[in-house]
C-alpha cells in the first residue's frame, strides 16, 4: 500500500511536469505545423510570460485570475509583435538559420529578463500555494492538479477554437497550404502572427502554472530542452501528441529520479528523446507521409 | 580588377587562384609566425585560444557551412577530446601521439553519433546533437574516475621532442601548426569529390541522391571528420585552459561554435577563422572597454551570451554572408570603384524546400 501510493504520488508529479512540457511542447508545434519554424526561445517566452504575472500580482497587487489573464494577453501580443517584427523577414532562409535566430532572441530575452527583474528566483502568491486536495487517501498538492486541471482546460478552448471559430480554421487551412489560403483571402502573414501570439500566450501559461511549484527565475527557460522530447515523441506535427509526450516525459522523469542513482533524472528526458529519434523519428501519432518532389 | 582566365581544368582545381593569394597568404604565414616576437605574452595567449577556436569553427563550418547539416553540440565533442588527450598524457603516452588519438577518437565518436542521428532533417538534427551535448556534458560531471568530476582534472603538461609546451608562445606554435593542418585538408578535401558531394549535398539533398551520392555516407563522413577537427581543437583546448572542469562543455560553448560559424560567414574556410577572431576577442573587447560604459552596462551580468545573441540575430537578418560576406563586399566595391552598383552585393532570394512531407 505503501508503495502504491508512492508511485501513485510520483506518477500525478511526474503527470503535472509533463504538462509543463506538453504547454511548451505545444507551443513548438503550433509554430511548425504553420510555418515549418521551430521557436528555441519558446522556454523564454515562458520565462516571460512567468516574471510579468510575478510583475502584476506581487508587484502591482492585482488579483491572481487578472493579473493572470492580463500577463498572458501581454506575452501574446508580445509573440505577435515577434513575428511581425523579426521572424517575418527569414522566411525562406534556411531552416538552421531560423534555430539560430530564436536561440540568440533566447539569450537576449534572458538578458533582458535579468535586467528587468534581476538574477534572483521570485515567486507569488497563488490560490493554490502550499494547499493539498485528499482524494480517497491519496495527499496531493493543489498546485500539480492545478496544472492538470488548467492544462486540459486550455486545450478545451484550443480546441474549440481551431475547430469552431472562423479564425481557427483559416489558420488551420493556412498551415495546410500556404497558397490555397492566400488565394481564399486568408491573410497568411496576420495568421501567422496570429499563431505566434497564441503560442506566446500558451508559453505564458505555463510559467503561471508553473510558479507555486518552482521558483521564476531567468533560467527557467531552459526547460525548453526537455520539451523538445515531448514534441519530439508526439511527431512534432501533433497537438496532442504533444501532451501526450510531454505526459510520458514528466512521469519517466520522476520514476527515474526516484529508483535510479542520482544523475539520472536530468538526463532521461535527453535520452528519451535521442531513443525516440533514432528508433521512430516520425513520434508516435505521425501519419506515413511520402515526400512529392 | 583581376579576371582570372582559366585555360585548362588544372587551373580550376587549384588551391590557389592566382598569385595574388600566394603573396598575400605567404605574407599572413610570416606575421603570425612572428607575433610572438612582436606581441607580449598576453596578447599571444589570446591568439593561441582564438586559432584553438578556429581549428573547431574551421570543422564546425565543413558540417554547417558545407554540408548543410547543424550541430548544437559541438562542445561535446571539444571536451571528448579534451578528456581523451588529458587522460591518454596523465598514463604517460607522449603528446605527439595522444594529439592524433584525440582527434581519430572524437572522429569516431561523432560517426558513432551521427549514424543515426543523419537521417533526421535539419531540425530534428538540431535537438538530436542538443540533446547529444547535453548528456555528455552530464557523463563529463558524474564520471568522477575518469574525469575528476567537478572537482576538475589538472592537465599534464605536453613535450613536444622534449620541448615543455607550459607557456603561451608553445601553445600558439602548436595551435598554428594544427590549425593549418586543418584548414590545407579542408581546401583540399573540398576540391576533392568527396567535398563536391558534401557541397551538392547542402545544395539538394534530392539531387545530390538521384547523382548517385550515398547520402548516409557523405553525411556520417562529413560528421565524423567535423568532429575530429573539434576533437584535436579538444585536446590544445586542454592545454589553453590547463584545468578540466566538466561545465566548461555546455550548451552555451555550442552555441559559440555555431555563433563562429555564422558570424564568420557560411561556406567560407576564411569565414570560420574570421568568426573564431570575433568571437574569442569580442569579451576582450567588453573587458577593456567595461568600465567607460554608461549606466553601469558594464557590470550588468550577462552582458556577454546577450551580447552574442543580440550580433547573431542581427547577422542573421541584415548580414547573411557574416565578415566573410562584408569583405567580399568591400573589396567589390574597391575592385569596381566607381562603377559599384547597388544591386551587387544584394542577397539573392532563396526559397527554402520544405520539410514537409506533404
Amino acid at each position: 500500500m505503501e508503495d502504491a501510493a508512492r508511485l501513485l504520488q510520483l506518477v500525478v508529479n511526474g503527470a503535472a511536469a509533463g504538462c509543463i512540457y506538453g504547454l511548451i511542447a505545444l507551443g513548438f508545434v503550433l509554430i511548425y505545423k504553420a510555418t515549418e519554424m521551430v521557436n528555441f526561445a519558446q522556454g523564454d517566452i515562458m520565462m516571460l510570460g512567468g516574471f510579468l504575472a510575478f510583475s502584476l500580482i506581487a508587484h502591482w497587487g492585482l488579483n491572481y485570475w487578472v493579473g493572470a489573464l492580463l500577463a498572458i494577453v501581454i506575452t501574446a501580443a508580445f509573440g505577435y509583435a515577434l513575428d511581425a517584427v523579426v521572424l517575418r523577414r527569414v522566411i525562406g532562409q534556411p531552416q538552421f538559420a531560423v534555430v539560430m535566430l530564436t536561440l540568440g532572441l533566447g539569450f537576449i530575452f534572458r538578458a533582458g529578463a535579468g535586467i528587468t527583474w534581476g538574477y534572483d528566483s521570485v515567486g507569488f502568491a497563488t490560490p493554490f500555494t502550499n494547499k493539498t486536495v485528499n482524494l480517497g487517501g491519496l495527499v496531493l498538492g493543489q498546485d500539480n492538479v492545478s496544472i492538470i486541471v488548467g492544462t486540459v482546460i486550455l486545450c478545451g478552448v484550443l480546441f474549440t477554437f481551431f475547430s469552431k471559430t472562423r479564425v481557427g480554421v483559416a489558420m488551420q487551412a493556412a498551415s495546410q497550404n500556404q497558397l490555397a489560403a492566400y488565394y481564399m483571402g486568408i491573410p497568411v502573414r496576420n495568421i501567422f502572427s496570429l499563431i505566434w501570439a497564441i503560442s506566446a500566450g500558451v508559453a505564458a501559461v505555463a510559467g503561471i502554472l508553473l510558479s507555486p511549484v518552482s521558483m521564476i527565475d531567468v533560467n527557467m527557460g531552459f526547460l525548453g530542452i526537455k520539451a523538445f522530447a515531448a514534441a519530439v515523441i508526439g511527431g512534432f506535427g501533433s497537438i496532442p501528441g504533444s501532451l501526450i509526450g510531454g505526459v510520458i516525459v514528466g512521469i519517466v522523469e520522476q520514476l527515474a529520479g526516484y529508483y535510479l542513482p542520482a544523475g539520472f533524472q536530468e538526463v532521461t528526458s535527453n535520452v528519451v528523446l535521442l531513443a525516440m529519434l533514432i528508433l521512430r523519428p516520425q513520434g508516435l501519432f505521425a501519419e506515413r507521409m511520402g515526400k512529392r518532389v | 580588377m583581376r579576371y582570372v582566365f582559366r585555360t585548362n581544368y588544372r587551373q580550376d582545381l587549384a588551391v590557389w587562384r592566382h598569385r595574388g593569394d600566394v603573396f598575400w597568404y605567404g605574407l599572413l604565414l610570416l606575421l603570425t609566425l612572428a607575433i610572438p616576437m612582436l606581441m607580449g605574452e598576453f596578447y599571444v595567449g589570446e591568439l593561441g585560444g582564438v586559432f584553438i577556436f578556429a581549428i573547431a569553427g574551421v570543422g564546425l563550418m565543413l558540417l554547417v557551412g558545407y554540408t548543410g547539416l547543424i550541430s548544437l553540440g559541438h562542445a561535446a565533442f571539444l571536451g571528448i577530446g579534451a578528456y581523451t588527450n588529458s587522460v591518454l598524457l596523465s598514463k604517460g603516452v607522449p603528446f605527439l601521439i595522444t594529439l592524433p588519438i584525440a582527434g581519430l577518437f572524437t572522429a569516431l565518436c561523432g560517426a558513432a553519433i551521427g549514424r543515426p542521428t543523419l537521417r533526421m532533417s535539419g531540425l530534428y538534427l538540431a535537438i538530436a546533437t542538443l540533446a547529444f551535448g547535453s548528456i555528455v556534458g552530464t557523463i563529463f560531471q558524474k564520471w568522477t574516475s575518469v574525469t575528476g568530476g567537478f572537482d576538475g582534472f589538472a592537465v599534464p603538461t605536453p613535450y613536444v621532442f622534449g620541448i615543455p609546451l607550459d607557456n603561451a608562445t608553445g601553445i600558439y606554435y602548436t595551435s598554428l601548426v594544427v590549425l593549418i593542418f586543418v584548414v590545407w585538408l579542408s581546401a583540399n578535401m573540398l576540391r576533392t569529390p568527396v567535398g563536391r558531394a558534401m557541397v551538392a549535398i547542402r545544395d539538394s539533398e534530392i539531387s545530390a541522391q538521384s547523382m548517385g551520392i550515398h547520402l548516409a555516407r557523405y553525411k556520417t563522413l562529413a560528421f565524423a571528420i567535423s568532429a575530429g577537427m573539434t576533437g584535436l581543437a579538444g585536446a590544445l583546448f586542454a592545454h589553453y585552459v590547463r584545468y578540466l572542469a566538466p561545465d566548461a562543455f555546455d550548451v552555451l560553448l555550442s552555441v559559440q561554435f555555431v555563433t563562429i560559424v555564422f558570424v564568420g560567414g557560411l561556406g567560407s574556410i576564411r569565414g570560420a577563422i574570421l568568426g573564431a577572431l570575433f568571437v574569442r576577442l569580442l569579451p576582450q573587447f567588453i573587458a577593456i572597454i567595461r568600465d567607460d560604459l554608461p549606466f553601469g552596462i558594464g557590470r550588468m551580468p550577462g552582458l556577454e551570451p546577450s551580447l552574442f545573441g543580440l550580433i547573431l540575430v542581427l547577422v542573421i537578418l541584415f548580414q547573411p554572408g557574416g565578415i566573410d560576406g562584408l569583405w567580399l563586399k568591400a573589396k567589390h566595391w574597391f575592385q569596381a570603384y566607381p562603377l559599384k552598383r547597388a544591386s551587387g552585393g544584394r542577397r539573392q532570394k532563396s526559397y527554402a524546400r520544405s520539410e514537409r512531407l506533404r
